[in-house]
C-alpha cells in the first residue's frame, strides 16, 4: 500500500520528493530517460500523466506537453506499455495522473483491473470530484488501488474530511488557486491551510502547485510529508535537456 | 434529474476541486433567483428596454408560397440586442453576477457573437471583461474582435489545442480557477458542469415561451414541428422550452460541414463519429477518438463548431423527444441565399442550419400544418464569413481594394 510505504520512507527522510511526467513528451524513450534519472537522484514517488487533449486544471508548461504528445502520436495503449516497463524496472511506487475521459472511454473497471495488472499503484483524476467517483471509487477498492484526491486552499473544514473520507495513500493539497506551474507564494498563509489539510486527515499530504526548488522544499519540511514538483522538472528537460534533471532532482534536498 | 444535474445518465459536475464552492454558491444564487418572484419579470423588462423583446414571430408568406406545404413562421431571435439570441443569457448571468457581487466576467467565444453580448453587458453592468478566443477564431472574427475591444473587454487569443472554440473554454476555466472570488465565467451555451446547462436553458426559454404564445394568439393552434440548430443547444433548448409538454416535434439540426461520411463536420447528435464522453466538466455526446482525445471539427458556421452538445439534448436525443438531423454548408447557403430573397431577411449561417432543414421537410407537410423555425442570430454581422461562403467576387475586388489603402 502505498500510504505504508510512505510512511516507511519518512522515518528515513524529511520530506518525501514526488515528480511527474507526461508520457510522450518529448518522447516515449526521452521520458524513460528521465524517469530513470529521477529514480536514481533519489525520488520516492511519480506520477505518470496520460496526456489528454482537454487538460483544464493544467496550466500552460503541462499543457503543451500533453498536446506535443499526443501530437506525437502517443495513445492510451502506448502509455500502459510504458507503466508496465516502468514499475517493472524501479521499484518506486507509480501513480498515473490523467482525466477522467481517459479512464471513462477505456471502461472504469478495466482501467483500474490494468493498473493493478502492471502495478501501478494509485491515481490523481483532477476533474473526478468524490460525487461523481462512485464507480472509480468501487472499481480501485476492488484492485487495491489508491483513489488519490485533492484538498484546495479553499475547501471547506466539512469538505476535507469528506474527501479525506474518499482518498487513500495520501491527500495531494493544492498550495494555492490555480492551475499548475505557476508562482507559489510559500508563505504563512500556506502554513495556516496546511495546519487546517493535517487536522481534516489521518492521511499524509502531499503539496503541490509551484513547487520549484530547494527553498519551496524547505518551506514544506515539517508541514507536510510530500512535495510535488510538476512543471519545472519539465521546464528542466526542455531548458536543459534529459542529462540535467538528476542534478536538479538531488539539489531539491 | 437529481441536484447535481443529470439528465438521464447525461450531465454532472466534473469540476477541480477549487471550483467546488464557487458552483456551490452559484447553484445557490441561480437557485435563489429562480424562486423569486421578482426577478423574471426584472430579467423580462431588461430584456424589452435593453435588448427587442418580445422578438417577433414573422409569417414567411413568400417561403410558404414557394414550398407549397407548411406556414412558415420565424422567430427573430436576431432582433435581440448585439444580432443573436446570446444576448437573452448574457443578461440573465449578468444580473446573477450582480447579485453575487462580483466585479469581473470572463466568457469563451467561437463566432465572437457571446464575446460581444458579454462585452456589452459588462460595459452596461460596469464589469471588467475578458474574453478568450482561440486564435484560429481571432483571425476569421477580426470585426468581433474590433467591437469588443471597443466595448472595453480585453480579447485574448488562444494559442493551444486546436486553437478554437474548445480551446477558448478550457482557458476561460484556467482564469476562473485563479481568479473566482472576483470572478464569474459567463459561459455562453447549455453545456459545461451543473448548473450551467439548467441555468443557460432558464434564460433561453424566453425564446419558447413567447413564440408558443405568439402562435396561439396568430393562428390559435399550436406548430406541428419547430426547427432550431445546435451548436452547444442554447438557442434550440430555448425554443424547445416552450413546446415540450405540447404535442409537437422538435428539431435540432447540426452542423453537416462537408457531410457526415467526410469526418469533417460537427454533429454529435446525428453521426455515429460521437460517443459519450467526459469534458470540459460535463458527460455528453463528444466526437472524439477511441481513446477518449477530442477530434477537430468543421463547419460553415464558427457557432456551431463545436466537440460537445448540450446533456439536456443528449438526453431528447436517447429518449426520442426531440429528432436531430444535419444540414451541409453547401445546403446551409443555399437556404440562406434562398431566405434572402424570398422574404428578405438574413439569418446567420449558424441559424441557417434551421432553414436548410425545414426547406427540406415544409413541402412534405400539409397546409394546414404550421412550423416554427428559430432565427438565432443576423448574418449580416457577419459579412466577411457571410461574402466568403457565397464566394462573391465583386466582394473579393472590394477587399482587395481596400487592403491597398492600408498599405504604407
Amino acid at each position: 500500500m502505498i500510504e505504508s510505504y510512505i510512511r516507511v520512507q519518512r522515518e528515513k527522510k524529511e520530506i518525501l520528493l514526488m515528480t511527474h511526467i507526461v508520457i510522450g513528451y518529448p518522447s516515449l524513450d526521452a521520458s524513460f530517460k528521465i524517469v530513470q534519472e529521477m529514480v536514481e537522484a533519489g525520488v520516492d514517488l511519480m506520477e505518470l500523466q496520460i496526456p489528454f487533449s482537454e487538460p483544464m486544471a493544467d496550466g500552460p508548461v503541462i499543457l503543451k506537453a500533453n498536446q506535443e504528445a499526443l501530437g506525437g502520436g502517443i495513445t492510451v495503449r502506448n502509455c500502459i506499455d510504458f507503466a508496465a516497463r516502468v514499475t517493472e524496472t524501479f521499484d518506486i511506487p507509480f501513480l498515473f495522473m490523467t482525466y477522467y475521459n481517459i479512464l471513462f472511454k477505456y471502461g472504469v473497471d478495466s482501467f483500474a483491473h490494468t493498473m493493478a495488472q502492471i502495478g501501478v499503484r494509485g491515481a490523481i483524476v483532477p476533474d473526478l470530484p468524490p460525487e461523481e467517483a462512485e464507480e472509480y471509487l468501487a472499481a480501485m477498492k476492488r484492485n487495491n488501488l489508491s483513489p488519490i484526491f485533492i484538498f484546495a486552499p479553499n475547501s471547506s473544514d466539512a469538505r476535507m474530511r469528506l474527501i479525506a473520507g474518499h482518498g487513500s495513500g495520501f491527500i495531494y493539497c493544492v498550495a494555492r488557486k490555480g492551475v499548475t506551474g505557476q508562482n507559489t507564494d510559500f508563505s504563512a498563509d500556506l502554513d495556516i491551510g496546511l495546519a487546517r489539510c493535517r487536522r481534516a486527515t489521518d492521511l499524509p499530504l502531499a503539496v503541490g502547485f509551484g513547487v520549484k526548488d530547494k527553498a519551496d522544499v524547505d518551506f514544506l519540511k515539517g508541514k507536510a510529508d510530500i512535495a510535488v514538483i510538476g512543471s519545472q522538472t519539465i521546464r528542466v528537460v526542455d531548458e536543459q535537456g534529459v542529462g540535467a534533471i538528476g542534478d536538479f532532482i538531488r539539489g531539491l534536498s | 434529474m437529481n441536484n447535481r444535474g443529470y439528465y438521464a445518465g447525461f450531465g454532472g459536475a466534473f469540476i477541480p476541486e477549487v471550483l467546488n464552492a464557487t458552483f456551490d454558491e452559484l447553484e445557490t444564487i441561480f437557485e435563489a433567483a429562480k424562486a423569486d418572484p421578482a426577478f423574471w419579470p426584472e430579467y423580462e423588462q431588461i430584456m424589452s428596454s435593453y435588448s427587442c423583446r418580445p422578438t417577433p414571430l414573422t409569417f414567411a408568406g413568400n417561403l410558404t408560397r414557394h414550398f407549397g406545404g407548411a406556414r412558415i413562421y420565424i422567430k427573430r431571435e436576431d432582433l435581440n440586442h448585439t444580432g443573436a439570441h446570446k444576448a437573452n443569457n448574457v443578461m440573465g448571468q449578468g444580473l446573477l453576477v450582480r447579485r453575487m457581487g462580483k466585479t469581473r466576467v470572463i466568457a469563451e467565444t467561437g463566432a465572437g457573437q457571446h464575446g460581444v453580448a458579454t462585452a456589452t453587458m459588462a460595459a452596461r453592468f460596469g464589469f471588467d471583461c475578458t474574453i478568450y478566443m482561440g486564435e484560429v477564431d481571432v483571425e476569421r472574427q477580426r470585426p468581433n474582435v474590433f467591437w469588443m475591444e471597443r466595448l472595453g473587454a480585453t480579447v485574448v487569443p488562444v494559442r493551444d489545442g486546436s486553437r478554437t472554440l474548445k480551446d477558448a473554454i478550457n482557458e476561460a476555466f484556467r482564469d476562473w480557477v485563479t481568479n473566482m472570488d472576483t470572478t464569474h465565467y459567463l459561459l455562453g451555451t447549455a453545456c459545461g458542469p451543473h448548473p450551467f446547462p439548467e441555468m443557460v436553458t432558464y434564460f433561453q426559454s424566453i425564446i419558447g415561451k413567447e413564440a408558443r404564445s405568439q402562435i396561439m394568439a396568430i393562428e390559435g393552434r399550436l406548430p406541428k414541428r419547430v426547427y432550431a440548430c445546435v451548436g452547444g443547444g442554447s438557442n434550440a433548448l430555448g425554443l424547445f422550452s416552450g413546446f415540450l409538454d405540447d404535442p409537437v416535434e422538435l428539431v435540432g439540426v447540426e452542423a453537416g460541414g462537408k457531410g457526415l461520411d467526410s469526418g469533417q463536420h460537427a454533429s454529435r447528435l446525428c453521426s455515429t463519429d460521437a460517443s459519450i464522453g467526459v469534458a470540459q466538466g460535463y458527460k455528453t455526446y463528444f466526437l472524439q477518438n477511441d481513446d477518449g482525445q477530442m477530434r477537430e471539427t468543421h463547419s460553415i458556421a464558427a457557432g456551431l463548431d463545436y466537440i460537445g452538445v448540450s446533456p439536456i439534448l443528449s438526453q431528447f436525443k436517447d429518449n426520442g423527444r426531440a429528432r436531430f438531423e444535419a444540414a451541409t454548408d453547401k445546403e446551409v447557403i443555399d437556404a440562406v441565399a434562398l431566405t434572402m430573397r424570398k422574404e428578405g431577411l438574413i439569418p446567420a449561417l449558424e441559424s441557417g442550419h434551421a432553414f436548410a432543414r425545414a426547406f427540406r421537410e415544409a413541402p412534405g407537410l400539409s397546409s394546414d400544418d404550421i412550423i416554427i423555425i428559430n432565427q438565432s442570430g443576423r448574418g449580416d454581422k457577419d459579412i466577411f464569413t457571410v461574402a466568403d461562403a457565397f464566394e462573391d467576387p465583386a466582394w473579393r475586388t472590394f477587399i482587395k481594394r481596400k487592403a491597398e489603402h492600408y498599405h504604407d
